[in-house]
């Protein structure tokens, strides 16, 4: 029993994880790094509880999240290929933007500035082994297959084979045809999308928005996408391994075994270790941050 | 025109191109953010004229609020002219935020440890010294792992933030924290004037001599950046790694230096708030300055004097918020501070094209 409630909670941490870093594998296998993550979660956390707010209806909420995610995924899309803006620079901005626009609108929309009222949610109201809370939420489902839809994407469709000549070889695949801006706009689309999912998980099982609510989660995602060797089945593999870590540490609280501290910059020193390569070097995708001529 | 003409008149020409190349783009920045920033302000309900005179009456129309900002400016100019020295060498520096933190600890730690009542001028030096070695550790880690390894250092940087922040709240709360508190005991030795002993004017405003290292190290970036050979070097690297390596420069070295050059910058910018202010290291003292020093690289277009103007518009940004709070909600200026660096990084490229265009033009007519 005490298993089945480590691996349920496991799950539940996973979740946005797996969102977000499928959306980073999309995109940085396109050419475009994935900096913004954090931002398109925390947009789609807002844009999911206001528009369940308004609506009464959680589904209304993903249409939000998808909404604000796709915005600003296309915000930031448009300045990296359109206006060939530094990739690193707009990711950073479009997260600083993202936590100074959540604290307005929260203040011109709910008066507050910490958090958004009660908004219809998914999550079941109980907090005992959250097994009955997971089963019931279709957002769980959906971040599972979201692994297995990237997946698939990828390396059986045609889309996912010019995505990948998008970012290992874009002069190349431009030869053969590939409208490569096109197939980024719609890598860059669909990062957002997934992110902003992962967001809408967080806000709407909560059943509200809370100012930073995000905390980090598109970072770790990130780290998952890198130490994943930006593969969606070894990134979810990641993120599940670095829930596991959380769920641990948060088990364990009582016994102070380890100070809280050190199992956060698990995510964090694995990544750079992989990319090290000191076991199995990370390379990433070679035309990665680079717009076209 | 004469050839011998066209000669004598193309390097001024020249100069004022390149003026014009770094000067536009943040023009372009601001107006975009005044435009977004009346829309945010008039949906709040607000008349923009007034919230902008606000603005600006709270940061430059007083003695107190100047002082703020010259505070605030102090930080954003080490972080900065960190970011931009990365930057003219090629190498992205994300992690400002914990080298300020790591500089600023180490600083606090030799202090508890110095004995009392020394005075600033001789403590001073051991201070910017521990500073910069704390930062510079955490700035040369990712260097290292770039020249030995090929570890991209945007990447490492962004996930040292994450552990050295980490670590150092482990180290505060587990050891040395007062209890109940997230700061350390004070520090008894070589605390840093305030500006206010000697312009009492400034009284009860955070800004002390720190401002003055601030300056102090923007002049030596320049003259290290454009009267060295080593900075010939650096610049060398980043505009072309490999003709820099052909050309006998090695490289991994520089990156790694340069890494840590910049990591020391950044952790001398944590003395403004350990010494110059609290007089102790507190937890999240870095509140985000390490991210704005990219912005205030990138708006000052990596250049020492464009660093300081950079640090100023963004210190008198963030002081503004506070200025406005009671009317528009402060956040309007995390947006408008992000709006500037998209903007500036999207014109940057556009500015360059539309120049040369007109250069070409010109030469043809």
């Amino acid at each position: 029993m005490i298993v089945f409630a480590f691996l349920a909670q496991t799950l539940r941490i996973a979740i946005p994880y797996l969102f977000a870093a499928s959306g980073g594998v999309i995109s940085e296998r396109s050419g475009l790094i994935g900096l913004g993550l954090e931002g398109y979660m925390l947009g789609g956390a807002f844009c999911g509880a206001l528009a369940s707010y308004y609506s009464g209806s959680p589904w209304i909420g993903l249409v939000g999240a998808i909404a604000g995610g796709i915005a600003l995924s296309l915000t930031y899309a448009v300045t990296a290929i359109r206006f060939r803006a530094d990739q690193v620079v707009v990711g950073i901005a479009v997260n600083l933007l993202v936590v100074g626009a959540t604290r307005f609108f929260l203040r011109l929309a709910f008066h507050s500035s910490s958090n958004s009222p009660r908004v219809a949610g998914f999550g079941v109201e109980q907090s005992g082994s959250g097994v009955v809370a997971l089963v019931g939420n279709p957002l769980v489902w959906l971040g599972v297959l979201a692994v297995a839809f990237v997946a698939w994407l990828l390396y059986r469709t045609a889309f996912g084979l010019r995505v990948r000549a998008a970012g290992e070889h874009p002069v190349a695949a431009t030869s053969v045809g590939i409208q490569v801006n096109r197939v980024r706009y719609m890598a860059a689309a669909l990062s957002g999308i997934l992110a902003s999912l992962g967001g809408a998980y967080l806000a709407l099982d909560q059943h509200q928005f809370t100012a930073e609510m995000t905390a980090g989660r598109g970072f770790i995602a990130l780290a998952a996408t890198i130490f994943g060797r930006w593969d969606p089945v070894r990134a979810a593999l990641a993120c599940l391994l670095f829930a596991a870590a959380e769920t641990f540490q948060i088990q364990l609280q009582g016994a102070q075994l380890i100070p809280s501290q050190f199992v956060e910059m698990i995510p964090y020193a694995l990544t750079i270790i992989a990319l090290a390569g000191v076991v199995g070097r990370a390379v990433p995708p070679a035309a990665l941050g680079r717009v076209m001529e | 025109m004469t050839s011998s003409a066209h000669a004598a008149a193309s390097p001024r020409a020249s100069s004022w191109a390149n003026l014009e190349e770094a000067i536009l783009p943040p023009v372009v920045g601001l107006l975009v953010a005044a435009i977004i920033g009346d829309i945010l302000i008039l949906s709040f309900g607000q008349n923009p004229g007034h919230v902008y005179r606000l603005l600006i009456e709270g940061t430059w129309g007083n003695a107190y609020g100047l002082g703020q900002v010259l505070y605030k400016t102090t930080t954003l100019t080490f972080t900065g002219l960190a970011v931009a020295m990365g930057l003219r060498a090629g190498l992205f520096n994300i992690g400002a935020e914990s080298q300020l933190a790591a500089g600023g600890f180490v600083a606090a730690m030799v202090g508890l440890l110095l004995p009392v009542g020394l005075p600033p001028l001789i403590t001073l030096p051991v201070y910017i010294l521990a500073a910069a070695i704390g930062g510079g550790v955490v700035g040369g880690i990712p260097g290292a792992l770039k020249a030995k390894f090929g570890a991209h250092e945007v990447i490492t940087t962004i996930m040292l933030n994450f552990i050295v922040l980490a670590l150092l709240n482990y180290l505060v709360s587990a050891h040395v924290r007062v209890a109940d508190s997230l700061h350390t005991a004070d520090i008894r030795t070589g605390a840093l004037p305030r500006l206010s002993q000697y312009v009492p004017a400034f009284h009860g405003s955070a800004a002390n001599v720190v401002i003055f290292v601030a300056l102090a190290t923007a002049i030596a970036s320049g003259w290290f950046l454009f009267r060295t050979r080593r900075g010939f070097e650096l610049r060398a690297v980043g505009m072309q790694p490999d003709a820099a390596e052909y050309g006998g420069v090695r490289v991994g070295n520089v990156w790694w230096q340069t890494m840590t050059l910049s990591g020391a910058i950044a952790g001398i910018g944590g003395l403004n708030f350990v010494l110059g202010y609290k007089h102790y290291y507190e937890e999240a003292f870095a509140s985000g300055a390490g991210f704005l020093g990219i912005a205030v690289a990138i708006v000052g277009r990596n250049h020492p004097i464009g660093v300081v103007v950079a640090a100023l518009v963004f210190a008198t940004m963030s002081q503004g918020g506070l200025a406005v709070n009671a009317v528009v909600p402060r956040q309007m200026v995390d947006v408008l501070q992000a709006v500037v660096i998209i903007a500036v990084a999207a014109s940057v490229p556009e500015v360059r094209r539309m120049l040369l265009r007109g250069r070409a033009a010109g030469e043809r007519s």
